[in-house]
């Protein structure tokens, strides 16, 4: 490869909003019922039913967007975005084109690159389409349209992004702004946050737009990476070759790490959006702007500050612990119940932290309570634990949440501090191995760090290291005397 | 005035409206489609610069509902609309994208 080539990206994320029920209808949004079981005449398109709007679905979509620093229509209306597929019982799916509530916003994203804008071009409400499931055995398509009518936000970037560190930088910083509203709960592997992205290339230096192509079909930041690669590749030999890039939709193979083009040319995309006029205008006013305003959560950037400044965390750690709602929430119940943040903190961000990529899990998968992690600190603070039986239990609270005081009572973990039983162990040790407190008397002070390894090993780790250390100096002291 | 639409163009209309025409009723339907487009033009002739443009036919905004599930399980009622059904889903001939 001669010419060096710059990669242009633009997302196109749709996030599924957490209302209890659909944008149009009172059927539940609740996953995995019985097929067909969360549907009526509205989300299964029947003729003559009346779709009417969700006000919970405007408010998280201002939230939203005001998080993400757009301006809002304050005018804004649903169109009919027209296709035939089974999954769309209307074969219109009701979206916005014309007037989205939401416009020109942007997110700052930090990669190893530095920190950066990225542009949000629009976001706008629509709904779901159902799922369809493939009967190998009939040769059929069954349609459950459950999902049907689930309200949907799509949040539209500029091509502002030039990597796949970029692209997943901007896709957590959303993901993270959408958590801490309380808007969605973003799992993508779940579905309820989808990405499809927009790629060309460009010959370094060059202003013009090379033609994109679509990518859908992307439900990990494993496969977005791989799926940016893929296709930045792709192009570029298509280039290399002389050849002609075509504008299409691929669907990426994560397992076969390749793409293939989606629609034919006889199934142009030419979906002749028109106002739809079941649905009325929506008037958005200064108030109710100012209501969703007031009525933010502290977001992850203020949090971040609140926890240098009043636990007097390093900038580091809170951006760990802030980096997740659910993590955040766990470390300031914590705090809360123990009042040890910098205990919290240090238990969260080394063994939690180093369980969860053992487990390959996400901060947002921690399903101990607060209360557990706290009594765990409380135990270590009066010594009724020492720290290494403490990280044992804390694993245990990590996999099954388990209450420490009742674990450590059962389990027998108490620090055995009782001098008498000790200076027994340590006599016995010091028989076993004569020529440590010989090695002790010639001057060597290693003799005395083996004898206290050995008592610990016969405690089972239950003795308090330093009363251990204590004793054993004592007693070869002793000997040395007589 | 007097619109003309090409025999491309309305099999590009049927294809995106999955219909398929016989020869008479394509001429039928072109013949129509070019009088609407001709009577639109007769409304362009409006003055409408200094109009709003209408998005609704009623003076009328922000009808909401409030998020509370008002459905329950109507499946049986539902699945009477699908022409065949298995499993409790919506039998379809077989579609891959």
């Amino acid at each position: 490869m001669s010419k060096q080539y710059e990669t242009v990206i633009g997302l196109e994320v749709h996030v599924e909003l957490a209302t209890k029920t659909k944008i149009f209808c009172g059927c539940s949004t609740e996953f995995g019922g019985a097929p067909n079981s969360h549907t009526c005449p509205v989300c299964t398109g029947m003729p003559g039913a009346l779709p009417v709007l969700n006000r919970q679905v405007v408010e998280y979509a201002l939230a939203v967007g005001l998080a993400a620093n757009c301006s809002i229509n304050q005018y804004c209306k649903f169109d009919r975005k027209n296709y035939f597929y089974p999954d769309n019982p209307q074969n219109y799916q009701i979206s916005q084109l014309y007037l989205p509530i939401c416009h020109d916003g942007w997110v700052e994203i930090e990669t190893k690159a530095g920190k950066k804008r990225v542009g949000i071009h629009e976001i706008h409400m629509e709904e779901d389409a159902g799922k369809l499931i493939h009967d190998e055995w009939e040769d059929c398509s069954l349609v459950d349209y459950n999902r049907s009518g689930v309200p949907l936000i799509e949040i539209v970037s500029e091509p502002d992004m030039r990597s796949g560190d970029e692209v997943i930088a901007y896709l957590e910083k959303l993901r993270m702004i959408i958590q801490y509203l309380g808007a969605s709960d973003c799992k993508l592997q779940e579905g309820s946050m989808r990405a499809d992205v927009n790629l060309s290339v460009r010959e370094a230096g060059t202003r013009e737009l090379g033609t994109r192509t679509e990518m859908k079909n992307l439900n990990s930041f494993k496969a977005i990476a791989r799926a940016i690669e893929g296709e930045r590749n792709r192009q570029i030999e298509l280039l290399e070759d002389g050849k002609e890039i075509i504008q299409e939709t691929r669907r990426w193979d994560d397992n076969k790490e390749s793409s293939y083009a989606m629609r034919s040319k006889e199934d142009a995309q030419d979906y002749r959006y028109f106002p739809d006029p079941d649905l009325t205008p929506i008037i958005i006013s200064d108030e109710w702007i100012a209501r969703i305003k007031a009525q933010q959560p502290e977001l992850q950037t203020e949090k971040m500050e609140r926890y240098q400044r009043e636990y007097q965390l390093p900038e580091y750690d809170a951006g760990i612990l802030t980096a997740s709602k659910h993590l955040a929430d766990l470390f300031e119940e914590t705090v809360k119940l123990c009042g040890k943040p910098k205990e919290v903190s240090n238990w969260l961000m080394t063994d939690a932290m180093r369980l969860l990529k053992e487990h390959e899990q996400e901060p947002q998968e921690l399903s101990f309570s607060p209360g557990n992690l706290a009594k765990l600190i409380g135990l270590l603070e009066e010594n009724v634990i020492n720290r290494t039986v403490a990280r044992s239990v804390f694993e245990m609270i990590f996999a099954e949440n388990v209450d420490p005081e009742q674990y450590v009572e059962e389990k027998g973990l108490k620090v055995v501090s009782d001098e008498g039983a000790l200076r027994k162990v340590i006599q016995e040790i010091l028989e076993k191995n004569p020529q440590s407190a010989a090695d002790y008397k010639a001057g060597k002070q290693k003799a005395m760090g083996f004898v206290v390894g050995q008592t610990m090993r016969a405690m089972k780790g239950k003795a308090d290291p330093a009363v251990v250390n204590q004793l054993v100096k004592e007693i070869l002291e002793e000997l040395i005397v007589n | 005035m007097a619109n003309t639409i090409s025999s491309e163009t309305m099999d590009y209309v049927g294809i995106l409206a999955k219909l398929e025409l016989s020869l008479e009723e394509k001429e039928a339907a072109r013949k129509d489609m070019e009088r609407m487009l001709d009577y639109i033009d007769q409304l362009n002739e409006l003055d409408t610069s200094q109009t709003e443009p209408l998005s609704h036919v009623f003076p009328v905004n922000n009808v909401f509902r409030e998020d509370v599930v008002t459905n329950g399980d109507e499946r049986e009622k539902i699945l009477k609309n699908a022409p065949e059904q298995k499993d409790g889903a919506f039998k379809v001939p077989k579609t891959v994208e």
